[in-house]
């Protein structure tokens, strides 16, 4: 047993409904008990979808327990099969049927010969993998099945587009400022005359992956998935793939280069080199911004960096290489994938830190303390504690976080987006510290005395306490409320009762 | 579909795929109701992604709740649950010194047939620190009814001696005690306290209380009645392992509700109301400019809370029409004084009488939604924005379990609640779009 507060990444079947469904037409059936399907909410709250969640629950409950799931998963299987029609049903077991030990492969089987859908097992430990791994296994597990059943009846796409072409893989709901940064990478694409062949999963059907293989090569933006679907394609197919992470001036660049290398291998004959440089000196603001007087003063200046793999490395490598600032320390949540981060990250901060930890990463900024943190939702909190300011660069994320407006990490648009990130988290901390050198803003009491009637109301000991239990932010207009209450019907002691009779009668 | 008037509630029972919060969700409000209190909840991962999530900011303001995660050696029985905890425990006590741990249990210690309350007496002597286990797992309940499990075992814990008794300034007692059960925020307690004081009726403690050393002296004979419709576990317990005589009432949410409740409590206790019908009417009175928004309308409840039907007849008296009142679970014994309010509501204003659908599924739900086209349809969030953006009206259900709704005083409150979609709505549909889903 472990004592833990929160977590960075969640449970594996977590992973498995977010690629579920991110594709068209497929449909998650959990096997959970009730209050298991929280997936929906976060779908429709953090994501604003507008259409249901095509996630149901089998849900698991004494009878099931006593008499076995088999017929209830079959028949909820064969329902959602009629009532939706998906071109996939995916089985998507939860920590509490992993330990009931039930046979879900074969209550699968049974289903899938009434079905018309194909119907899977997300093939997922929940005590082993999380979120993060558990979505790339899946998306791999959904990406084979339809490629050997292709390989099967003969239906593979073999021949290549005319033009160079790509897939983009690992655009998945839920995912930090994903969509924005699928729309850059299109734009990127377009821009370097590559054809956009497929996007997967997000929005993409399961009867196309068939031509996935028309492409003239893969690219996988994000380490933490479609990694997995990226090496079986190769290994299966021959397709190459390019991994590098556009995010940062600099990365950018090295990204843009390496798909050239690529082309040019496959005898497109591409040259990038005049793109990449007029982007960099005058289209993208951030390479400029860098030499700019303003980004001098950021120089030497202190940060922290934590989050998933990706955006870890790639802002620990921008603040360090595009921007001068000081790394401490820069760590990651991906436990699992710690070689690969120390490489990434090891030339361009003190100390790498691997954990999942909340607490060890809060007690290690206040250790450091930073001039800024990049971070999660929980290093921004960590950080209002500290009075320091946070940046979030990746998830785990709250709804502010899936901003309406464009705002992408990666390609030449995210640069700009991620220098204003940073040099605003900066600005906000300058501002702080002088405001505490000068003894701050002398405004507060003076706005003060002008407003508060000082008149000849008291308030009983009873009312007052209660009043102190109203919450901060609405204490001010209750009170202010109550008090012109107690006026207006000229009563000069405010109880208990003055006090409720106010809220009732006082239309807010 | 054709409206029949029926003059029956007519209750139906479906598959019970429906969503609804996993009932562990009560250690978010029970945390802080409870001030001395520190909840450790026994699961997995699962778990925990529910409650960090679900509980938003309140996770970051260092809660008096954790997870106990078990790993793959706790599953396979590798490690010893009684060391694990133990060790967990000590930490919590040195870290935060509460008066009283709460192990709440899950789906998982229910399949692995963890006994938690065979350990917690053992581990309780050991470190000196009371452990209360409640089962509030998805197995067998629903969201609100996590908070009947807690109760329920802290009812078992309520002090039965007279020791405490001599402080309570009882002189003015001429009736046999009275103790009342459902966790309230602080303010809300004192408004209905003092609700039946203005009658004559002393509240000698309730349950819980503010801090678990505080808990109400229950004795056998005592009177007990509950605030909430969720509570039909610690009711149970209550009148069976603590002898005391439940008071059966309709619950004080809305005017009406109110009214009936201290009304049947009075009537228990032989003490003739005073000024009652007077107070009801001028609420309602104030009332006025919401319920003009709503009378006339059609409201469906798709269930996951076990306030919807107390909801429901207060509604009914406002002048709405309920098409459908889902219910994950249906207590008709404890619920009925309430049912009966219901009922005697819908014939007082000559609308049809809904029908009640305990394990609802949301699915058929959706189909008839989609028939009936109500003016309101109250919900979970997993349902709120696909509907709206089918130009269906939505209330977010959870906030009706998070708002102040008891007693005379929040009677706005709720309404508050029920019109602001309404309102809000009005001032968008003026714009001219109302659906914003290619699908439909």
């Amino acid at each position: 047993m472990k004592l833990a507060y929160w977590m960075y990444a969640g449970p594996a079947h977590i992973g498995t409904l977010r690629i579920a469904s991110s594709f068209k037409k497929v449909h998650a059936i959990m096997h959970a008990p009730l209050g298991d399907d929280y997936f929906n909410v976060m779908r429709s709250m953090l994501e604003r979808d507008r259409d249901f969640t095509p996630v149901t629950a089998s849900v698991v409950d004494r009878h099931v327990l006593a008499r076995g799931s088999q017929e209830k998963v079959v028949e909820n299987i064969s329902r959602k099969d009629r009532e939706e029609k998906p071109d996939l049903v995916i089985l998507t077991p939860t920590c509490t049927s992993s330990i009931l030990q039930e046979d879900l492969q074969n209550f699968v089987s049974r289903a899938s010969i009434e079905t018309e859908a194909d119907v899977l097992l997300a093939d997922v430990n929940h005590y082993r993998v999380n979120e993060l791994q558990a979505s790339d296994r899946t998306l791999e597990q959904i990406i084979t099945f339809y490629m050997e059943k292709a390989k099967l009846n003969n239906s593979v796409v073999t021949t290549k587009t005319v033009k160079p072409s790509v897939n983009i893989i690992g655009a998945v709901s839920l995912g930090f400022h994903n969509q924005h940064d699928i729309s850059e990478l299109k734009r990127l694409f377009q821009d370097l005359d590559i054809e956009i062949n497929q996007i997967i999963p997000e929005n993409a059907s399961v009867q196309d992956l068939k031509k996935l293989t028309s492409a003239w090569f893969n690219f996988v933006p994000y380490r933490e998935i479609g990694l997995m679907t990226a090496q079986y394609l190769e290994k299966s197919f021959g397709m190459p793939y390019v991994d590098i992470t556009p995010m940062g001036i600099v990365q950018t660049a090295e990204c843009i280069r390496s798909i050239q290398k690529l082309l040019n291998k496959l005898e497109a004959q591409v040259d990038y080199e005049k793109y990449i440089d007029e982007q960099t000196r005058f289209i993208s603001q951030s390479a400029w911004f860098s030499r700019s007087i303003d980004c001098q003063n950021l120089t030497g200046k202190k940060a922290i960096v934590f989050g998933d793999s990706t955006h870890a490395a790639a802002i620990t490598r921008i603040l360090h290489q595009e921007m001068g600032i000081h790394v401490a320390w820069c760590g990651t949540y991906c436990k699992y994938d710690e070689e690969w981060f120390k490489e990434q990250v090891q030339e361009f901060c003190d100390e790498v830190i691997i954990s999942d930890d909340h607490g060890l990463i809060g007690d290690l900024i206040a250790r450091t303390e930073p001039a800024a943190i990049f971070g999660t939702q929980m290093e921004r909190h960590i950080g209002k504690r500290l009075n320091i300011p946070c940046g979030v660069i990746s998830s785990p994320v709250h709804i502010q976080n899936f901003p309406l407006s464009y705002r992408p990490f990666l390609g030449y648009e995210g640069t700009n987006q991620i220098a204003d990130l940073v040099y605003n988290s900066f600005t906000l901390g300058m501002e702080d510290h002088l405001l505490e050198i000068f003894g701050g803003h002398d405004t507060t009491e003076a706005l003060s005395v002008g407003i508060s009637a000082n008149d000849s109301i008291n308030w009983s000991q009873e009312a007052e306490r209660e009043l102190t239990k109203i919450p901060g932010f609405v204490r001010g207009k209750v009170k202010r409320n109550t008090e012109k209450f107690a006026r207006d019907c000229s009563k000069t002691l405010i109880t208990l009762e003055v006090m409720y009779e106010a809220k009732e009668k006082i239309s807010s | 579909m054709s409206i029949v008037q029926s003059d029956a509630l007519t209750f139906e029972c479906e598959t019970g795929n429906y969503h609804t919060f996993c009932p562990i969700s009560c250690v978010s409000w029970l945390y802080q109701k409870i001030e001395d209190s520190f909840f450790l909840v026994i699961g997995t991962k699962t778990c925990g992604y529910f409650l960090q999530n679900a509980m938003g900011v309140m996770i970051f303001a260092e809660p008096r709740y954790a997870m106990a995660e078990l790993e793959e050696g706790d599953i396979s029985a590798k490690l010893n649950d009684y060391g694990e905890l133990l060790r967990l425990c000590v930490q919590i006590k040195k870290d935060r010194n509460p008066s009283v741990i709460f192990w709440i249990g899950t789906c998982t210690t229910e399949i692995i047939k963890m006994d938690l309350e065979g350990i917690a007496p053992k581990l309780e002597a050991e470190i000196r620190v009371p452990i209360v286990v409640a089962r509030a797992n998805g197995l067998d309940y629903a969201f609100t009814q996590g908070e009947d499990t807690v109760l329920a075992a802290m009812a078992q814990r309520c002090p039965s001696n007279l020791h405490s008794y001599s402080s309570s300034n009882d002189t003015s007692k001429s009736h046999i005690p009275l103790v009342l059960f459902g966790s309230l925020p602080d303010p809300v307690v004192t408004q209905l306290t003092m609700e039946l004081q203005k009658q004559g009726v002393s509240v000698s403690g309730w349950l819980p209380s503010k801090r678990y050393t505080e808990l109400p002296v229950i004795q056998e004979g005592y009177y007990v009645s509950g605030v909430n419709p969720f509570l039909s576990r610690t009711a149970t317990t209550l009148m069976r392992r603590r002898k005391t005589k439940l008071i059966g009432a309709p619950f004080p949410i809305g005017p009406d509700g109110t009214r009936a409740w201290i009304e049947k409590i009075c009537s228990v206790l032989s003490i003739t109301p005073v000024g009652l019908e007077d107070r009801e009417r001028e609420v309602w009175d104030s009332l006025e400019d919401y319920i003009a928004l709503i009378r006339g309308k059609s409201v469906f409840f798709m269930g996951d809370n076990l306030l919807e039907v107390s909801l429901a007849r207060f509604l009914t008296r406002c002048g709405m029409t309920v098409y459908e009142i889902g219910i994950p679970y249906m207590d008709k014994r404890y619920q009925a004084a309430e049912l009966a309010l219901l009922k005697a509501t819908c014939e007082q204003m000559n609308v049809m009488m809904p029908t009640i659908v305990e394990k609802p599924d949301n699915y058929n739900q959706v189909d008839r939604i989609r028939d009936l086209k109500p003016d309101l349809v109250i919900t979970g969030m997993a349902h709120a924005n696909p509907l709206e953006a089918r130009g269906i009206n939505t209330k977010w259900s959870v906030e009706f379990t998070f708002a102040q709704i008891h007693g005379f005083t929040n009677a706005r409150d709720i309404l508050e609640l029920v019109t602001r979609p309404l309102r809000r709505n009005l001032s968008l549909s003026e714009l001219g779009w109302d659906v914003y889903s290619k699908q439909s």
